[in-house]
């Protein structure tokens, strides 16, 4: 289990994390549609990571039936993501929205709300001990629970290098890997995380095909 | 030597050689030889022509002599019109056009012809360029990437519509491969442009002339066409040593460290040696023990395809200048500029083909009536059969380089998005000129829609994309539904991406001094490039031989690998890899008649006879045509050995789908090793005696149905097809080059081809860059063709032997453990443990 201000987290390896007490599932970086923005531009990137991402959204959600989702931001990769989403992806989110309470935190990608989708939206949202906002904030942060950055980590075990997203995390803040199928990550030990986990006193929570793993930033190594 | 073409009976009109030529050539002493006549028979009959000859036989004058003569005169007989493109020449490298130029400057200088020259690189300066479109020189020397480039502006019909021949030059180096194949779409583009145009073809010795006659011209629909062939026989049979020094030869290894006193003395008592050797890695190995070695101060330099390109001419410079006594190289120097003066060749471990050894032989003595001299030096017992195996196929001249192949699909899409940006193209029509093309003879008109719907929308079968299309049609509302490109980005977007090359991401090497933090360590000299794969192993600190130093590793800074000069002492990370060849089948199957013919051992040195007696005693050895399996236990595991000898990759393979089926029948498989020769497998448990209980039966073990599901369940997990598709995905033009890999800029990421594979494969697995990755990945760096006919052919002769203990041929393999990479342990399984040391290092703390 993972402690931030007391509150008691499980990373998932599925790039999400749990929390139990409040029957929370949390996910960040969902960057819906960021293939067919690519298409858009001139490079015909498969489109088929929404449902890809849904999809996985789904299975999680069947297997822990949580009471609330919060999705940290940046769901949707740009403004105009939701009007080329296709039909029956839109109706998957409609759906998946609609069963339970849903927190849409507003990201740089999307700052403005989904149209036609249940929940609240905020840039900002407190339970308890723990805040959530997109962007994770330079200022001390106690309880803050952030995306927006991919975190991902590098780790050598006998010779054998290995890359996984990650949840970042000292035990004031956690910041959360990018669920999106597309989404690639930046490495921890990158100096835009240099303010926000000073030092090498974190744990990177490496997700691996069936477990997260915990991994001590001083055994971390960089891109 | 000989000539041997459909002409040489005929008798050669005088005047197929205007005076001025013929006084050029007795003025130098020289006489028009038979090739370079037959050459010129043809051009005029106007039909084109392959030329296989060995290096020496004046290969190039003989393709460029008929448009000389025929530029000549068309001067003579013009009346000053100014002349468009007379003739177009090809080369892989670029280094090699520039030379040929040069050289061809002289007799054009000599005879007074009027006649112009020019290179296109990508170092030819824009507005050059420019002007090379709308005002051509008579003769143009390039790359195919720019001929691709030249063909996609709008003014290629006008810039090649008169071109009278192209001068295709190391044509085996490039008909094998995905830029071949954009070469022969150029071809096939060119020969529509310029009907008339003849195709000349300069090539040394293949194994199927034919499949180089074919990829010359265009094909018919159904049929097949071929350029004439003129063939050199080569001169003197060349003089092969094999080198034993003190009859000492190891059991395992690459290095050759026991022979290189031997090889120094060879190079001391010769004038210019090239040393060549298979990897990169040894190169380095070889020429820092050279040194070492070098109490006279010889001048010996080393050349590889790593090294910074300033530093490579330097080592070209000064080989020219005739100041060097030897050369350690890799392939690099397997093609290009012809040195003259080499006198022997020494090929440290075995040449892996014979083809390669000829190629490589040639590059001695470019007198092609003395006798080139060359000295093998195997590095181990294997490869002492392999060299004699080699030294046999030469010397009846037995070729084993192929270079028929199925075009490929993500080359074809590059092709398509080029056409569409010079002009707007009929599908029909384009289909077509395509397969004219001799790799795309077969391609489907199916598959051929499929890549011309991937290079419009991305070809999903979720048609989401239409309005973002690349492609649109001409103009609808006139009934022109001919494709153009939707808008300049795309153009811009296919100049960018041009060329199949695809390079492993590479870091700079950068040496700082002394043991500085990365952070404050910029400046200093770069040494040249490393594949980013290797640098990912090291730890800083870590020592490694790179530019002939032993370097220590700093850190990374950017896209740079930071290292200093270690001190002393041996490097402690031995190798990275690069540039291996597998072992070609035809040695492969001159190594197993040599094994199976006890009566033909008197040719080996004693330890290896007295090595494979042994075997014989112990074991047994393999008859032609059978497969030997040895079992046996070591330590706390169990072995299987077996002995394919079909070379690393498919042998590779192999390991990959026997672990799967072991582990299926419960035999828990621990790893493999694969070599050219052997893989060895170890279990927890004796498959010896699971196929003695009928448990583990070796016939199905080694079923050809390997094949079928088990390849396709293990590919789909594979890193390789990851690493593949990323390739093709490039070359295809679904992902820019720039935005390969994991480009970081600053805090932004854009995606990796990795995330688009997986996604792609479980919602579209039918796509076509699928389809182009799996072909790429079962015909290059799986061999499965090869696995599969070994399989086939030992079907029902797969002997077994169960041993107590490990067998004397076993014995190389199982050294090369802890040296070679060791395939089978699972990531996942590692990444726990990364989080057992934490918990350890937790519970110290307490």
């Amino acid at each position: 289990m993972l402690h931030v201000a007391g509150a008691a987290l499980m990373p998932l390896p599925q790039a999400a994390v749990w929390w139990p007490d409040e029957a929370t599932l949390i996910v960040s970086d969902l960057h819906l549609e960021k293939g067919s923005a690519f298409a858009a531009r001139g490079v015909p990137l498969p489109p088929y990571d929404t449902r890809a991402t849904l999809a996985r959204l789904e299975a999680l959600m069947r297997h822990l039936r949580p009471a609330r989702m919060i999705a940290l931001g940046d769901s949707f990769h740009d403004h105009a993501a939701q009007a080329r989403m296709a039909m029956d992806d839109r109706a998957k989110l409609a759906s998946l929205a609609a069963s339970c309470e849903w927190i849409w935190i507003t990201g740089n990608h999307d700052p403005e709300p989904p149209r036609g989708v249940a929940g609240e939206v905020a840039e900002e949202w407190r339970i308890g001990p723990l805040v959530f906002r997109h962007e994770p904030s330079t200022r001390p942060a106690d309880g803050e629970i952030s995306g927006h950055l991919h975190p991902c980590a590098a780790v050598r075990v006998r010779g054998r290098r290995m890359r996984r997203r990650c949840v970042a995390s000292d035990g004031i803040r956690a910041i959360l890997p990018a669920f999106g199928a597309f989404t690639g990550g930046l490495n921890v030990l990158d100096e835009a995380y240099d303010a926000l986990l000073p030092g090498l006193d974190f744990h990177a929570w490496m997700m691996g095909m069936e477990s997260v793993v915990p991994v001590a930033g001083h055994r971390l190594e960089p891109d | 030597m000989s000539a041997s073409s459909h002409i040489t009976d005929a008798n050669l009109p005088d005047s197929l050689i205007p005076p001025l030529f013929a006084d050029w050539f007795a003025a130098r002493g020289w006489h028009l030889r038979p090739h370079q006549m037959a050459l010129l028979a043809l051009a005029r009959a106007g039909r084109s022509a392959l030329l296989i000859a060995p290096t020496g036989a004046g290969k190039t004058l003989a393709g460029f002599l008929p448009s000389l003569v025929d530029l000549y005169e068309q001067d003579r007989e013009s009346d000053g019109d100014v002349r468009g493109l007379h003739t177009l020449y090809i080369s892989p490298l670029k280094a090699l056009a520039v030379d040929i130029k040069r050289n061809l400057e002289m007799p054009v200088a000599d005879m007074g012809l009027a006649v112009t020259l020019e290179t296109r690189t990508g170092d030819t300066p824009q507005n050059r360029r420019l002007r090379q479109r709308h005002s051509p020189p008579d003769i143009l020397l390039t790359t195919p990437e720019q001929l691709a480039l030249l063909l996609s502006y709008p003014d290629a019909e006008k810039m090649f519509g008169g071109l009278k021949a192209v001068v295709l030059d190391e044509l085996h180096a490039l008909a094998g491969s995905k830029r071949g194949d954009l070469l022969a779409l150029g071809l096939a583009r060119l020969a529509r442009l310029a009907p008339g145009v003849r195709f000349t073809g300069l090539s040394a010795t293949v194994a199927e002339p034919d499949d180089l006659r074919r990829y010359l011209v265009p094909q018919p629909a159904g049929g097949a066409a071929m350029a004439e062939l003129v063939t050199v026989r080569g001169g003197a049979l060349p003089e092969i040593e094999i080198l034993i020094p003190d009859e000492r030869i190891p059991w395992a290894g690459h290095s050759a460290r026991h022979a290189l006193p031997a090889v120094y003395e060879a190079i001391r008592n010769t004038g210019v040696s090239l040393v060549f050797v298979n990897t990169r890695s040894q190169a380095e190995y070889v020429f820092q023990e050279l040194w070492h070695l070098n109490e006279r101060s010889l001048p010996i330099a080393l050349h590889h395809g790593s090294l910074s390109v300033e530093q490579r001419r330097k080592v070209e410079t000064a080989m020219s200048a005739g100041k060097l006594r030897a050369i350690v190289c890799t392939s690099t120097l397997d093609l290009g500029i012809d040195w003259g003066d080499v006198d022997l060749v020494i090929h440290l471990g075995a040449p892996k083909g014979s083809s390669r050894l000829l190629q490589r032989i040639g590059r001695s003595n470019h007198r092609l009536d003395e006798p080139s001299r060359a000295l093998l030096v195997p590095a181990n017992r294997f490869e002492v059969l392999e060299c004699e195996a080699a030294r046999e196929a030469v010397m009846a001249g037995v070729q084993d380089t192929r270079v028929a192949r199925t075009g490929a699909l993500d080359v074809l899409a590059q092709h398509v998005l080029g056409m569409a940006v010079s002009q707007p193209f009929d599908p029909d029509d384009l289909y077509a000129e395509v397969s004219s093309a001799a790799p795309y003879a077969a391609l489907s008109r199916a598959d051929f829609d499929r890549v011309v719907h991937f290079v419009s929308t991305g070809g999903y079968a979720l048609a989401t994309y239409d309005r973002f299309a690349r492609l649109r049609p001409n103009a609808p509302l006139q009934d022109d539904t001919r494709l153009r490109p939707a808008s300049p980005r795309v153009i811009q977007q296919y100049r960018m991406n041009v060329g199949t090359i695809v390079e492993a991401p590479m870091l700079r090497v950068r040496l700082i001094r002394g043991r500085r933090r990365p952070a404050g360590a910029m400046g200093g000299r770069v040494l040249g490039e490393i594949e980013e794969y290797f640098i990912d192993q090291l730890v800083p600190g870590d020592t490694f031989l790179f530019a002939g130093l032993v370097l220590r590793f700093e850190g990374l800074a950017e896209t740079e690998a930071l290292v200093s000069r270690a001190e002393g002492g041996e490097p402690k990370v031995p190798s990275y890899d690069g540039g291996k060849f597998p072992l070609s089948t035809h040695l492969a199957a001159g190594v197993r008649r040599l094994l199976a013919a006890p009566e033909n051992w008197r040719l080996l040195p004693e330890p290896v006879r007295e090595w494979l007696e042994m075997q014989q005693i112990r074991s047994r050895l393999p008859r032609p045509g059978e497969l030997l399996v040895e079992t046996f236990p070591r330590g706390d595991k169990f072995y299987l050995v077996c002995y394919p000898f079909e070379g690393r990759l498919a042998h590779q393979t192999l390991g990959m789908l026997l672990t799967r089926r072991m582990e299926r029948a419960g035999a828990r498989p621990m790893g493999f090793i694969a070599s050219d020769y052997a893989l060895a497998v170890w279990s927890l448990r004796d498959p010896g005696m699971m196929a003695e209980r009928g448990q583990l039966p070796l016939a199905d073990l080694f079923g050809e149905d390997m094949l079928g599901d088990d390849l396709e369940a293990w590919l789909a997990e594979s890193a390789l097809l990851k690493r593949t598709f990323r390739d093709c995905a490039i070359i295809a033009g679904l992902i820019e080059r720039r935005f390969a890999g994991m480009e970081k800029s600053g805090r932004q990421v854009t995606f990796s081809s990795d995330l688009i594979y997986d996604v792609l494969r479980e919602h579209e697995p039918d796509h076509i860059l699928l389809k182009a990755t799996f072909n790429d990945a079962t015909t290059g760096q799986l061999d499965i063709g090869r696995l599969g006919d070994m399989l086939a052919r030992v079907k029902g002769h797969i002997v077994m032997q169960r041993l107590d203990r490990v067998s004397p041929l076993a014995v190389p393999v199982l050294l090369d453990i802890g040296k070679e990479p060791i395939y089978g342990e699972a990531n996942e399984a590692l990444l726990s443990e990364a989080a057992d040391v934490l918990i350890e290092e937790a519970t110290r703390l307490v």
